[in-house]
């Protein structure tokens, strides 16, 4: 297809090609003309929604895409605009989250002269960008936006910055729209390298107390089935990162939650007494692991990953197999024998030690008897919210709550920032997470602290009719650094209360959104019916005891074996 | 086009000088992607230079770094994540041929300390690029440690400046990858 248009039209029609149909953004000086090609779009799928702050606009792209699993496209403005979405874009590389981030620039013969909003934005973004793209030209754009998406999404996703000067934008131009694009430095593993495959399988199928660990791959490959079906086969219990919470579903008898820092007390514990460990889609990250020396010592570590450099970067294995784990898992199963049988006693005693630690930590982890805490509060959500609900999470305490009390029973329908632990990425990802999925309920599980950064996405939740819930833990405080200076700063207490600032029903009822405060559970059920039933954004305010801390704990630099279970 | 997967790694853990010949992509921007990776990454580069290949669209960069064979590993693979960088061959002593160009400017009032230094110039292979009533400059190439031993040999007279490239390299023998 030839045809004559101005550099900002072909980024447009480059998107429709795309298929996007949600554009999450805010114009300004550098951007301008884009702004204007969208205006220009004729009976177009594309929507833009009206971000409060880019970061938010990153947030919500980001969101989108982990709902949707393609990629989300954010717009921002050159200079400010274009820093402000940087945490946004961190926080989507950090949990490989494919986001298209299209940055105005100032014209080329700007650029490098101190210009008014300039900021190199691609080197700003290196560390944390898969790829950036800047046309020189007009009729670039349309390559670039299609190797953007192909980066993206394709291998190990991740975000793509395209950062087009003004000029670029409005230069007239003929376009050609390839069908087909090649990136010759680009070979992200399309089959699984199966060489060590049999090596992997046979310390499986050896193994008297063999584990899987799921990670984030498991999720961003929508491989659910394949490792339900694997677990369920060899009776295996499966603990999962932070980030592959929800990979399978919490409430199966072989689900134990995750393991970390905040993990499950029987996850931590059972995964040490594990004596083969498969790692599937997972980087091994000190959250998680806790000491890279201590974890998996002396037993058979089996990594499944799609990513080459994840294998042997923190955790050196006895097992690699490269490849999207959808596909690795497949072949895995497909080598278990028939007749394959596992050793019925040493099975049952392995399985039977998740209820015995089960029942030890419900005793010994302390609950606090007031009439609302978080960990009933959750339960509630759980007993309230239907099983495709979509939840997500603030950080911090609120998040660590999530991790713990909330069980994910539809696989896929639970996300975080878990690897940049981005405070006010839960609620703009909320929305977006809803312009993903308009037809179940979507949650934000909010503390104070972290819904403070980015409540302006109330205004973009009403007016754009995106409705999520805001699940709001209330402590007052930033909860989780207080919890680290009652625990390691003998209670001395620096920076870290919020005071009930402001009043949040009010605030959300200012923005035209519903507002509940609860005193008591009663009020709570009431609430989130009366939430899930609504139209429009909601704030279900949740006063908790600012003492409430997060048990069990694994200290920084510590081993898993190491965990506190109260103070 | 296939990165090269068949790098040979040393299988000692203690720090050594490698060489990585890395062919990237001609265009702007691909230094700093590269340098940014070893400093974000905690890597360390000894020398590197950039030049263009025998194909106009790509560069050939030689990076030297001191590092265990676990660390080069990881090293390489981030490298190969890099989109703009199409091919790595780690490169050693036995495999490749390779070399560095040195110019070291020394004192030389007295006469007969410039004769010496341009017999030991002769003996290195060495070339004198200038010289003055003050001051000798002598051009070396060869391998680093041959450029070192030279430095050696004449820092009695006092060098006053050094300017060394890094190392270039090229495996040795057939090329069987056909970029």
């Amino acid at each position: 297809m030839m045809n004559e248009m101005s550099g900002a039209a072909a980024l447009m029609a480059a998107l429709e090609k795309e298929k996007v149909d949600y554009i999450f953004g805010l114009p300004g000086g550098a951007n301008l003309p884009i702004y204007d090609a969208y205006d220009a779009l004729v009976d177009s799928k594309i929507r833009h929604v009206l971000v409060r702050h880019e970061q938010s606009a990153a947030h919500m792209a980001d969101g989108y895409a982990r709902i949707k699993r393609k990629a989300g496209v954010c717009f921002a403005t050159s200079g400010p605009g274009a820093t402000n979405l940087v945490t946004g874009i961190a926080t989507a590389y950090a949990d490989s989250s494919p986001i298209i981030a299209v940055t105005g620039q100032v014209a080329l013969p700007m650029i490098g002269k101190d210009a008014f909003q300039e900021t190199d934005i691609i080197g700003v973004t290196n560390p944390v960008t898969k790829y950036a793209f800047q046309p020189r030209v007009a009729n670039e754009i349309p390559e670039m936006v299609k190797k953007s998406f192909y980066i993206a999404e394709s291998g190990r996703p991740g975000p793509v910055l395209i950062d087009i000067p003004k000029d670029v934008q409005q230069q007239v131009t003929r376009m050609d729209f390839p069908e087909y694009i090649k990136v010759r430095g680009y070979n992200p593993i399309v089959d699984a390298d199966l060489s060590e495959i049999n090596k992997a399988c046979e310390m499986i199928l050896k193994a008297e107390k063999p584990m899987i660990m799921a990670g984030g791959g498991v999720i961003l490959s929508g491989a659910f089935s394949e490792l339900q079906t694997l677990a369920e086969l060899l009776s295996i219990p499966v603990v999962t990162t932070f980030k592959g919470k929800g990979a399978f579903p919490e409430n199966h008898p072989l689900a134990l939650g995750p393991i970390g820092m905040h993990g499950h007390a029987e996850a931590n514990k059972m995964v040490q007494e594990a004596d083969c460990i498969l790692a599937i889609g997972a980087r091994f990250s000190d959250r998680t692991v806790g000491r890279f020396d201590e974890f998996g010592k002396d037993i058979n570590v089996i990594h499944f990953d799609v990513d080459p450099a994840e294998i042997g970067k923190n955790k050196s294995v006895n097992a690699a197999v490269i490849g999207d784990v959808k596909s690795s898992l497949r072949s895995l199963i497909k080598l278990i024998p028939k007749n394959f049988k596992t050793n019925e006693e040493i099975s049952k005693l392995w399985l039977g030690r998740k209820r015995e630690l089960v029942n030890y930590y419900e005793d010994s982890i302390k609950d606090y008897s007031r009439e609302i805490t978080a960990k009933k509060a959750l339960k509630k959500l759980r007993e309230i919210l239907p099983a495709d609900g979509i939840v997500t999470t603030e950080v911090g305490q609120c998040q660590m709550w999530a991790s713990l009390h909330f069980d994910v029973i539809s696989p896929g329908t639970f996300f975080s920032s878990t690897g940049l632990g981005t405070m006010g990425f839960g609620f703009p990802a909320s929305i977006g997470a809803k312009a993903a999925r308009n037809n179940v309920p979507v949650v934000d599980i909010a503390g104070d602290g972290s819904f403070n950064m980015t409540e302006n996405s109330l205004a973009v939740s009403v007016l754009e009719e995106l409705p999520v819930i805001v699940f709001l833990l209330n402590n007052q405080m930033l909860g989780m650094v207080a919890q680290w200076q009652r625990t390691f700063y003998n209670r001395r207490y620096s920076g870290v209360h919020q005071k009930n600032c402001p009043d949040y029903c009010k605030l959300a009822e200012s923005y035209g959104a519903q507002a509940y405060r609860v005193g008591s559970m009663a009020e709570l059920d009431k609430a989130l019916k009366g939430a899930i039933k609504s139209d429009v954004a909601t704030v279900i305010d949740i006063p908790i005891d600012p003492d409430e801390d997060v048990y069990p704990f694994v200290a920084p630099g510590t081993g898993l074996k190491d965990m506190i279970i109260g103070a | 086009m296939q990165k090269n997967k068949n790098t040979i790694f040393d299988d000692e853990n203690d720090d050594k000088l490698y060489i990585l010949s890395v062919i990237v992509e001609n265009k702007p921007g691909v230094l700093f992607r590269i340098t940014n990776l070893f400093r974000s990454r905690n890597f360390n580069i000894e020398s590197i230079t950039v030049g263009i290949t025998e194909k106009p669209d790509l560069s050939r960069m030689t990076i030297t770094t001191v590092s265990d064979v676990k660390t080069l590993e990881q090293l390489v693979k981030q490298l190969q994540k890099l989109i703009d960088v199409i091919q790595i061959n780690v490169l050693n002593k036995e495999n490749a041929v390779y070399r560095e160009l040195a110019l070291i400017k020394m004192n030389a009032k007295d006469p007969t300390t410039r004769i010496e230094i341009a017999n030991f110039a002769s003996i290195y292979r060495g070339n004198i690029m200038d010289i003055s009533n003050e001051t000798i400059t002598v051009e070396i190439i060869g391998t680093p440690d041959k450029i070192d031993a030279f430095k050696n040999l004449v820092s009695n007279y006092g060098i006053i400046q050094v300017a060394r490239t890094g190392v270039s390299a090229l495996p040795r023998g057939a090329v069987n990858d056909h970029l």
